[in-house]
């Protein structure tokens, strides 16, 4: 069961995540009282970078991006064989750091301020991560994802603090403003594309195939909250990661982008009121 | 599936007035959407397939024009709007004005009026987009070429 699970996520979440970015943009034009594009628009643009001439700046590039794609993919198969939880998110931040080292490599000044800027996004949300995990260990007795989606209660009865936390932070990860700083899906940006301003043609395909494969899998741990072992539970995860993605594009169409500085600060300190004190109380109660 | 599905665009205002940037940015906003058609305003010459420029040029932006067309990856297309675009307009004698933008790049669809409306501006758009498909080809073509 658990290896079908894993080739399923390798062949079917590429569909589901262009799926996702195309409701994504529909939705957002609705939401600015535009027609928007058709829902297959992301496979177009797919379709069209694939077929476009690459101008390659540096061929380290090239690899890193390639790196990003690999450890994303694993740690999405990690995920859904039901593997180690902490591993996902270390093979996720892996993953993270080849893409920025792959933005610093093309020596571009707009590419680098994209790379820094996603560092001081990672320093933001890595902290609700890891707590996130702990949340989960605390909550189920492991650290394994395949405990954690069978136990006798949903985690989030537990966890309602360090679920909010998550799809806090998940802002930052889906790159939605007011945290879109180091590259932006939108049109208004002051850095022309951030980390992939150096990136072109086939190379840039692969960092959007990544990204759909990364925001499956995030979207896949919102799911997680919901889940234990009967049936009707994955009716209520689908449900609970629907209604969490429609808040996300709510705020990014209604917040304008933050500085650094706000968004560290704010990110952490839901990480600390709501991650902290739900682990907290959570401590107490089962002593 | 075809390239012209999502044609992706950049705007670069030469020296105009002003008035048909306003109009190119009217296009993007609620009433014309040009979103329906997968057109995007990027910003960023490297992933831009059209290359819209509105306003003649002049002797100072000449190398930025040249520079940020050279950054294009093919296939591309370059789009004059409004008069200034095409032939210089009102300034074409002008000491400092070199003339439209086909003194510098070749340019494949010119698209008049003072200011370019946002219906010509789309239509424009469109053409440019058929444009794209078929220089796709041609490079198809000679990549097959240099590979006999």
């Amino acid at each position: 069961m658990s290896w079908i699970l894993a080739i399923g996520f390798f062949i079917l979440a590429p569909l589901i995540g262009g799926l996702l970015e195309g409701a994504d943009r529909v939705l957002c034009a609705r939401m600015q009282g535009r027609q928007g594009p058709p829902l297959l628009q992301p496979f177009y643009d797919m379709f069209k970078l694939i077929n476009k001439q690459s101008v390659v700046v540096n061929n380290v590039q090239d690899v890193l991006v390639c790196g990003f794609l690999i450890f994303v993919v694993f740690a999405g198969l990690l995920f859904y064989w039901g593997g180690d939880i902490l591993l996902v998110f270390f093979a996720l931040t892996l993953a993270e750091i080849f893409f920025i080292m792959s933005s610093c490599s093309a020596n571009s000044p707009y590419s680098s301020m994209g790379a820094q800027r996603e560092l001081l996004q990672n320093m933001a949300y890595e902290p609700m991560i890891l707590l996130a995990a702990i949340g989960f260990y605390l909550a189920t007795n492991s650290f394994n994802v395949k405990e954690i989606a069978t136990s006798s209660v949903p985690s989030i009865v537990y966890l309602p603090g360090i679920f909010v936390g998550y799809v806090f932070i998940l802002v930052i990860k889906l790159r939605k403003s007011p945290f879109d700083l180091s590259t932006s899906h939108h049109a208004h940006q002051e850095m022309v594309r951030g980390l992939t301003t150096e990136l072109s043609g086939n190379v840039l395909a692969i960092v959007s195939l990544a990204e759909w494969y990364e925001n499956v899998l995030l979207v896949s741990v919102i799911g997680l909250f919901f889940i234990n072992g009967t049936w009707w539970s994955i009716l209520l995860a689908i449900l609970g990661c629907a209604i969490a993605y429609f808040v996300i594009v709510l705020v990014d169409n209604v917040f304008p982008r933050v500085k650094w500085d706000v968004m560290m600060k704010s990110t952490w300190v839901v990480t600390l009121v709501a991650g902290g004190i739900n682990l907290m109380i959570m401590e107490l109660l089962t002593r | 599936m075809k390239v012209s599905k999502s044609p992706w665009m950049l705007h670069y205002d030469g020296s105009s007035c002003n008035g048909c940037d306003i109009e190119v940015l009217a296009c993007t906003m609620p009433r014309f959407d040009v979103e329906r058609f997968g057109v995007i305003n990027t910003g960023n010459p490297k992933h831009a397939d059209i290359l819209m420029i509105t306003g003649g040029i002049n002797a100072q932006n000449r190398p930025v024009v040249e520079q940020i067309y050279s950054q294009m990856p093919s296939p591309k297309v370059v789009v004059a709007v409004g008069i200034c675009a095409c032939n210089g307009g009102v300034f074409k004698d002008c000491y400092n004005i070199l003339g439209g933008v086909d003194t510098v790049l070749p340019v494949d669809i010119y698209v008049p009026g003072c200011a370019a409306r946002p219906e010509a501006i789309i239509d424009g758009v469109v053409k440019a987009v058929a444009l794209l498909d078929e220089k796709r080809k041609t490079m198809r073509e000679d990549k097959k070429e240099e590979g006999q």
